[in-house]
């Protein structure tokens, strides 16, 4: 069983070659190839969420070399949920691009989209920090590619400035590796969290400049206000399928936070305290504010939908700023939820802007097929601006409570509550504008030219939306199970016996060396 | 030679810096490739400065870190094909729409800071 853990790597890996070498010019063939891909992804994703759910940490030595020296691959509560999840997102994103027919506007496309699963997949799975760097680079490289997927100006404009500010996070993410590999000599994450504990009260610095630029470098990913500039052009001018997988790529950054700062710098730890209450989490706050406040200010749809997600985003980091137990069970709650609803958003835009031919918020006649798509967008919004009854209400809620320490945490409360008033004002003035208002204006015209929507695109829309039903439906469990990832995370000890004392190549040596260094 | 390893990569740096705050996709990218030269330099002083030593553990008590080495490889490949990559689509950008600035137009950035 122990292989399986790296097949959600290999698998993409070797079909996204073979898409391109045997099936290049047979679209038809390429999208059997590519959900084929996905689904299998998604049946080893369950497989190892569920050998993994009772605790067991799952582990991969590439070449049977022994931890600190070879890389190895991990498993646990929360990696292969998020594993599940990102596959959960990307069969419907695929479903919708195959449905709309975005995948045959540019060449390649079901290609970049196996190595972006490639890349996402090898992030969440990988036990060390140069190797996290290694797979941040395949993801960004292949969704350079998707980006400006089908071309036109704008996308290429908007991508160039995805690519340079990616650029700089990645030249970022070298520093701070650089300045950790200094301090502690080792960039695996469990050697890292033995090794920080033994660094000396006098020399902590640059352990600590460290911390900082990392943590800098994930908040780039997860679009923390201020280093969220990147974000709203690039996703409104990327291609809908594209934007909406997108939707897991900040959860990449949410996560590799989570990691690393529960493992290497924990709470507890007195070099790195205040990292997450005096710095994550008032920008955290001013994320979740600049967000509603974009939700409310914005002109055109895409851009409404991309603030939303940096709202989502900046509710994420709150719960991860708390940091306490209960938080982060809440955190890892709201992220399944911000990611299905960021995705079904996208492809709604994409609806939108099918049938109306552009997005601005302005009211028109009403078109085609426009009853059912202001459903899909009521159902979206009300998930993700968090009002009952869906999962975005119930995430808030934990988070909430969460904050909730004889008596409310006014910070928090007040910000969240304020925030998402906010951006239910925007979402519901955009609807109102888009859909509702529109049967007030002139009589409908027949447009020629435009076809409506295929049903598979409905589809995939209508699965996002029925997995954030079932999202809050069995929200008691996902809680529960939330709940005993987060009592993992807090406990890592069984993370790090497991990395460092399976045996493998070398790991002779390196308790020979131990027991030397003891003498 | 750690002044002069810690000063070559501070002035990559800030030259790497100032280029990138041009604003042109030109000066930017050559702002981040002084960038990556600093950062590859600078992956190398982690391992510790040695010289005339091994990169490989032998009885000798004196030998240089191999694995810094390994990663400066890795993070030269990785920043070769992101510039090129990155050179492509500004080209392709700049050709479009006859403009290399990489901040948004103004008319543009208009409706972008708007909704900021």
């Amino acid at each position: 069983m122990t292989h399986w853990l790296i097949m959600p790597v290999i698998l993409p890996t070797i079909l996204a070659p073979l898409i391109i070498l045997a099936a290049r010019y047979h679209i038809g063939i390429q999208r059997v190839f590519s959900v084929a891909s996905v689904l299998a992804m998604i049946g080893i994703a369950i497989g190892l969420v569920v050998e993994t759910s009772d605790g067991t940490v799952m582990l991969y030595q590439l070449g049977n070399w022994a931890a600190p020296f070879g890389i190895v691959l991990v498993g646990d509560r929360l990696s292969t949920m998020m594993l599940l999840l990102m596959a959960v997102l990307a069969l419907f994103v695929l479903l919708y691009s195959i449905g709309s027919c975005w995948d045959e506007r540019g060449r390649h496309f079901h290609v970049l989209f196996q190595f972006q699963l490639m890349g996402i997949a090898g992030a969440f799975l990988t036990g060390d920090l140069f190797n996290l760097f290694v797979f941040f680079e395949v993801l960004l490289i292949a969704s350079y590619g998707l980006m400006i997927h089908a071309g036109g100006n704008a996308r290429l404009r908007a991508g160039v400035q995805y690519v340079l500010f990616n650029l700089l996070g990645s030249t970022l993410f070298l520093f701070a590796l650089g300045a950790i590999y200094a301090e502690a000599g080792t960039l695996n994450m469990a050697d890292l969290a033995q090794r920080v504990q033994l660094i000396g009260a006098e020399e902590t610095v640059g352990i600590r400049v460290a911390a900082v630029l990392l943590l800098l470098v994930f908040a780039i990913k997860a679009a923390l206000v201020p280093l969220h500039f990147w974000l709203p052009s690039s996703y409104a001018e990327a291609p809908a399928p594209v934007a909406a997988l997108f939707a897991i790529m900040t959860k990449v950054g949410a996560y590799a936070i989570i990691r690393v700062y529960t493992m290497i710098f924990p709470a507890d730890l007195e070099v790195t305290s205040g990292l997450h209450g005096d710095w994550l989490l008032p920008f955290a706050l001013l994320s979740l504010a600049v967000g509603a406040v974009g939700v409310l200010a914005a002109r055109k749809l895409d851009r409404l939908v991309t603030f939303a997600v940096i709202s989502s985003m900046g509710m994420v980091m709150v719960a991860i700023g708390l940091f306490t137990q209960e938080s982060i069970a809440s955190a890892l709650y709201y992220m399944v939820h911000s990611t299905l609803a960021a995705g079904a958003l996208f492809l709604i835009v994409d609806l939108v802007r099918q049938s109306r031919g552009h997005l601005e918020l302005r009211v028109e006649a009403p078109v085609v097929g426009a009853a059912l798509i202001a459903a899909l967008f009521m159902v979206a919004g009300i998930a993700i601006t968090g009002l009952p009854p869906l999962s975005g209400f119930v995430g808030k809620l934990m988070v909430l409570n969460a904050a909730y320490d004889d008596g409310p945490d006014a910070w928090v409360w007040t910000v969240v509550l304020v925030a998402s008033l906010i951006s239910v004002v925007g979402f519901a003035r955009a609807g109102s504008i888009l859909f509702w208002k529109a049967q007030a204006d002139v009589a409908p015209v027949a447009e020629p030219g435009r076809p409506a929507p295929s049903p598979l695109s409905y589809v995939a829309v209508g699965g996002l939306l029925v997995m954030l039903i079932a999202h809050t439906a069995f929200a008691g469990r996902m809680y529960d199970y939330t709940t005993v990832t987060a009592a993992q995370l807090f406990d890592p000890q069984e993370y790090i016996t497991t990395v460092l004392e399976t045996p493998g190549k070398l790991s002779e040596t390196v308790k020979a060396d131990a027991s030397e260094g003891e003498n | 030679m750690e002044f002069l390893v810690a000063s070559a990569i501070g002035v990559l740096t800030a030259g790497g810096l100032y280029m990138v705050m041009r604003l042109r996709t030109f000066p930017v990218i050559l702002g981040i490739s002084l960038l990556t030269y600093a950062v590859n330099v600078f992956l190398f002083a982690a391992g510790r400065l040695t010289t005339g030593a091994p990169p490989i553990l032998t009885d000798a008590t004196v030998y240089a870190d191999p694995l810094p080495q390994a990663l400066v490889l890795t993070a030269i490949v990785i920043s070769f094909g992101m510039t090129a990559v990155v050179v492509m689509i500004a080209l392709g950008a700049y050709l479009g729409t006859d403009d290399d600035h990489v901040d948004d137009a103004p008319e543009s950035a208009s409706s972008g800071e708007s909704a900021r």
